[in-house]
């Protein structure tokens, strides 16, 4: 019997999608050549000196903003000392004692009863959020070792939580929640892959019902989300196994090895740094007024959470559609578009989730990740075909049928229907016969329905529709069987 | 007309440039030739590029005679401290870390002064990383005073102040983070000026103690000084802690001083400590001048004063430890030959590269950041800070200026404190207050020792008042001819 409990806090890293550095107007990118995105500053040259950049400071206060945080009157900046060559000065600039946003929450949601039902759903607290420089990246060759500088000097923010979070799951959930709740702001790509937002996590297990927490274990490379849910698992587990064997948990940062499934001592308490934190002589405090503030609330976006709400209240979509739909923020912004063009949100969720995501899956190769824009579907089109459905002139198998084209041509519906001969049939003599056709060479579905036996009618309805290629409008057919067999 | 040339001030080298009866090459290779004679005297460069420096010239020389100048300093020659980033010039600080280390890049004052078409000649000597305040502490060689060789030239800025003095350059820029620019100025009898904190964008300036580190000129004349003020001043964005652009023109501001008489304040902590008996006579001189000139002096008080020296070598060496932390024998800097291993890298290159005095004051700085001693030095010393600073606030609410020695001495002989970091320390009090408060701060030279050695005050404005300082030497100046004195070769 396991008689412990986890206490977890996370510290989340995330690169802010910004033109141009934190401290220099040298660009940033993912994926340019090694050391082509860098400049004096970045280097680390003598006699060079920061200077902030603007829009990164505003992104973060609109993460501040976003989850709840407060955001103080003055931020500052700080040295973190350390020597390692992945960064050019030796020091991080970083925020000590002074960051730009304080408290805070990010909703969850946890584990429904079934995948169909909502779940319960609580905030995670927030200890503060800073801004920061992300540092190069250090590649190991053999006996040597490469830097490269491209990605030093980008804007970091940290997100620090508080020791809120109580199992893997959970940890899994916030990190889902925050990921779409920072993409649908456009805050960052949040690409795990490209090392956009990246986990540490604190982790100690306590005798369930003690209010005193246990010895904590930092856990380092959680490289994806799945990363976060399985090495906070096997960490907790390791440490009830050594308390429960007898031992003592030690604190130390360990390593999370995603092939080996295990974590292993990266440093003890004892070989930590000590950082040495100084504000920073070259920058001055940033004064966040309440104009300014106001000004960055006006432009935020709507928290996935909420929107959600806001789909399955107003626009009665069903909580399976809109558990896919709101972690997109693109299919989101799609949906919306469409919706103003023709009012039926069911029918549009449901093509954007099934029908358009499928296709998008499908065109994806793990190098080249495809997203809705790469696309030559519109809003317009996707309308249009839904309004063809809806005004009986196709079938929905019909548009399920011809949307892959449309995905990738972008033609208009109503052109490929024509061109392609879909109409659907409504000519109730033609379908009379082929209704006949059907009851003659189908006895056996014939007989269980003069039975009684409802459903049997169905086999009947696929042959009609398999004769007429589809185009037959379900509703007539149906008629005209029932009519026919009665 | 030779030692005439390199005896002049800017002004007159200008009206020579103007005339045609000189060209800016001809000009030049007079004081490259007098370099080439006379360095290895003085050693206050650690290397000349003629070539860098004639090319400049003769470009200078072309747009005179294509009437395409870029201002009136057009051609003048102004050296530049080697912690100053010239682009494809070596950058040393005096280290061996930075020995071959060549900028990609130019300092904020350098784009200015180019602007203006002035010829820079790179490579001044200076106290490793601008550490010291005898020039000593330079991987290449200390430097001598031209006044006498077997002196000091002061530092960290002592290849600024001997240049200037040895007629090596008319005009030289230094870097004053406790003292620097102005007791250098003060051992060599040449003007030293350093500028308000902000006034100057410290972009490309190899950065000691950032809250700190001022750049300024080093000149024969309060007129010279007052010409390169006007170009360096003013914002820069690439500088967060540069001040906006001030509406002032310095050479204008010291035209006519008819009506000029500032009030003056003498705080007797400076004078309670022991100053050379003819050093204190030269100041009392000078105090007694401007009372005759219908200047208001009176005696005033900065009670903090004896904080200061502590204050200061907490705050500077905590920057310095940071600061300097990129020296790491990865990019590009001094590489040990021995290192195995990343941390024998940091160690060995650090270890091999770095002098004696830099050595000291990061492992100073580095001990009053560490966990555990941080409040009990750094955070205190910044507490103490504000209380100099509001000294000075206090004492300019009924005076325009303060004047005190600009050092205890005249210049001493080399390698006299070598065995004790502390006495130099000490040389630098009467400074080193001025940096702490963020003030601007004026060396003047005020006569000369019985052996010969030159005499100095300092005069102290309130924040961005550099006209005051200007203005107020001018008065004297116009009376003296100390200023013109120069050595002999």
């Amino acid at each position: 019997m396991n008689k412990f409990e986890p206490v977890i806090g996370l510290e989340v890293h995330v690169q802010l999608s910004t033109e141009s550095k934190m401290f220099t107007n040298a660009p940033y990118y993912f994926g340019a050549e090694p050391n082509t995105l860098t400049n004096a500053v970045v280097m680390g040259m003598p006699g060079t000196l920061p200077v902030l950049n603007k829009r990164a400071i505003e992104k973060t206060i609109q993460v501040g903003l976003l989850l709840d945080c407060e955001i103080p009157r003055q931020s500052k900046w700080d040295r973190k000392h350390y020597f390692y060559p992945d960064m050019p000065k030796n020091y991080q600039i970083s925020q000590y004692d002074q960051p730009l946003c304080v408290g805070g929450e990010v909703e969850i949601e946890l584990e429904g009863e079934s995948r169909n039902v909502m779940g319960p759903h609580r905030y995670v607290k927030l200890t503060r959020i800073h801004l920061e420089e992300d540092v190069g990246k250090l590649t190991h060759l053999g006996d040597i070792s490469v830097v490269d500088y491209n990605r030093a000097g980008a804007p970091l923010i940290e997100i620090v939580t508080e020791p809120d979070i109580y199992s893997p799951e959970e940890a899994y959930a916030f990190l889902t929640s925050l990921r779409s709740t920072l993409q649908a702001a456009g805050i960052s790509d949040c690409d795990m892959e490209k090392g956009q937002l990246r986990c540490d996590a604190n982790i100690s297990v306590k005798p369930v019902g003690s209010a005193k927490l246990g010895t904590k274990v930092e856990l380092k490379n959680l490289n994806s989300i799945t990363g976060v849910r399985n090495g906070i698992a096997y960490e907790i587990d390791r440490q009830t196994r050594d308390i429960l064997a007898g031992g003592t948990i030690t604190q130390e940062t360990r390593r999370w090895d995603a092939d080996a499934e295990m974590t292993y001592v990266m440093r003890t308490k004892e070989e930590a740094h000590d950082y040495r934190y100084m504000p920073d002589p070259d920058l001055m405090p940033v004064i966040i007024t309440d104009e300014w503030k106001a000004e960055l609330a006006k432009g935020l976006a709507e928290k996935p959470f909420d929107r959600q709400r806001r789909y399955m209240d107003t626009l009665d979509l069903p909580y399976t559609i809109t558990s896919v739909l709101c972690q997109e923020p693109e299919l989101c912004t799609f949906f919306e578009e469409t919706l103003t063009i023709h009012k039926n949100a069911k029918a549009i969720a449901n093509f954007l989730v099934n029908d358009i995501q499928r296709e998008i899956a499908e065109a994806s190769h793990d190098e080249d990740q495809k997203v809705l824009a790469d696309f030559a579907i519109t809003p317009g089109i996707l309308a249009e075909l839904v309004a063809l459905v809806d005004k009986g002139t196709i079938s929905n198998q019909i548009a399920k049928e011809i949307l892959p084209e449309i995905i990738k041509n972008g033609k208009s519906p109503a052109t490929l229907v024509k061109e392609k001969g879909l109409e659907q049939s409504s000519d109730s003599g033609e379908l009379e016969l082929i209704c006949q056709d059907a009851i003659d060479n189908n006895p056996k579905p014939v007989a269980e329905f003069k039975a009684g036996k409802e459903p049997a009618i169905n086999a009947l309805k696929g042959q009609v529709m398999k004769a007429t290629r589809g185009k037959a409008n379900p509703k007539m057919v149906d008629d005209i069987l029932r009519k026919l067999l009665s | 007309m030779s030692s005439n040339l390199l005896n002049a001030t800017i002004g007159e080298l200008q009206k020579l440039l103007e005339s045609g009866k000189v060209s800016s090459v001809e000009l030049n290779q007079q004081f490259v030739d007098h370099i080439e004679k006379h360095n290895s005297e003085v050693n206050a460069f650690i290397f000349v590029d003629k070539d860098f420096i004639l090319e400049q010239a003769k470009a200078s020389d072309e747009r005179r005679s294509s009437s395409s100048l870029l201002s009136s300093l057009d051609g003048i020659p102004i050296a530049i401290k080697n912690n100053i980033a010239i682009e494809d010039q070596r950058l040393t600080c005096g280290s061996h870390i930075l020995e071959n280390f060549v900028s990609p890049y130019d300092a904020t004052v350098t784009t200015r002064l180019k602007q203006q078409g002035m010829v820079l000649y790179s490579g001044l000597n200076m106290d490793e990383f601008a550490m010291g305040s005898t020039t000593e502490s330079s991987y290449f060689g200390a430097t001598s005073n031209p006044w006498n060789t077997e002196r000091s030239p002061g530092g960290s800025s002592g290849g600024s102040s001997a240049s200037v003095a040895a007629r090596f350059v008319p005009v030289s820029l230094g870097s004053d983070t406790g003292g620097s620019i102005r007791q250098p100025g003060a051992f060599c009898g040449v003007y030293g000026l350093k500028p308000t904190y902000g006034q100057v964008s410290r972009y490309g300036l190899v950065a000691f103690a950032s809250s700190l580190d001022q750049i300024g000129p080093l000149s024969h004349s309060v007129e010279d000084c007052a010409k390169v003020l006007d170009i360096i001043a003013g914002h820069d964005e690439r500088d967060s802690s540069s001040y906006p652009t001030l509406d002032i023109n310095y050479l204008q501001e010291i035209q006519n001083l008819e009506d000029y008489r500032p009030r003056i304040g003498i705080p007797k902590e400076y004078f309670a400590h022991d100053i050379d008996p003819e050093a204190a006579k030269a100041i009392d001189a000078v105090i007694d001048f401007y009372k005759t000139k219908g200047c208001e002096v009176k005696d005033i008080t900065l009670p903090n004063t004896d904080l200061a020296l502590s204050t200061y070598y907490i705050i500077a060496t905590a920057e310095a430890s940071s600061n300097l932390a990129r020296f790491d024998g990865i990019r590009y800097t001094h590489r040990s030959g021995e290192a195995k291993n990343i941390m024998d890298t940091y160690f060995m290159s650090r270890g091999e590269g770095f002098g004696e005095e830099v050595t000291r004051r990061v492992i100073l700085g580095t001990f009053a950041l560490s966990s555990g001693y941080h409040d009990a030095y750094y955070s205190k010393a910044q507490k103490v800070r504000t209380l100099i600073r509001r000294d000075f606030e206090t004492a300019f609410e009924d005076i325009d200026l303060v004047l005190t020695p600009t050092a205890p001495t005249p210049a001493f002989k080399k390698g006299e404190n070598a065995d004790d970091p502390l006495m130099v320390y000490l040389n630098d009090i009467f400074t080193i207050p001025v940096n702490l408060a963020g003030l601007p701060g004026l060396s003047v030279p005020c006569g000369f020792t019985q052996t010969g050695l030159p005499l100095s005050y300092q005069l102290i404005a309130p924040y961005f008042k550099e006209e005051h300082l200007l203005k107020t030497a001018k008065l004297f100046e116009d009376a003296h001819d100390y200023h013109n004195q120069h050595p002999q070769f």
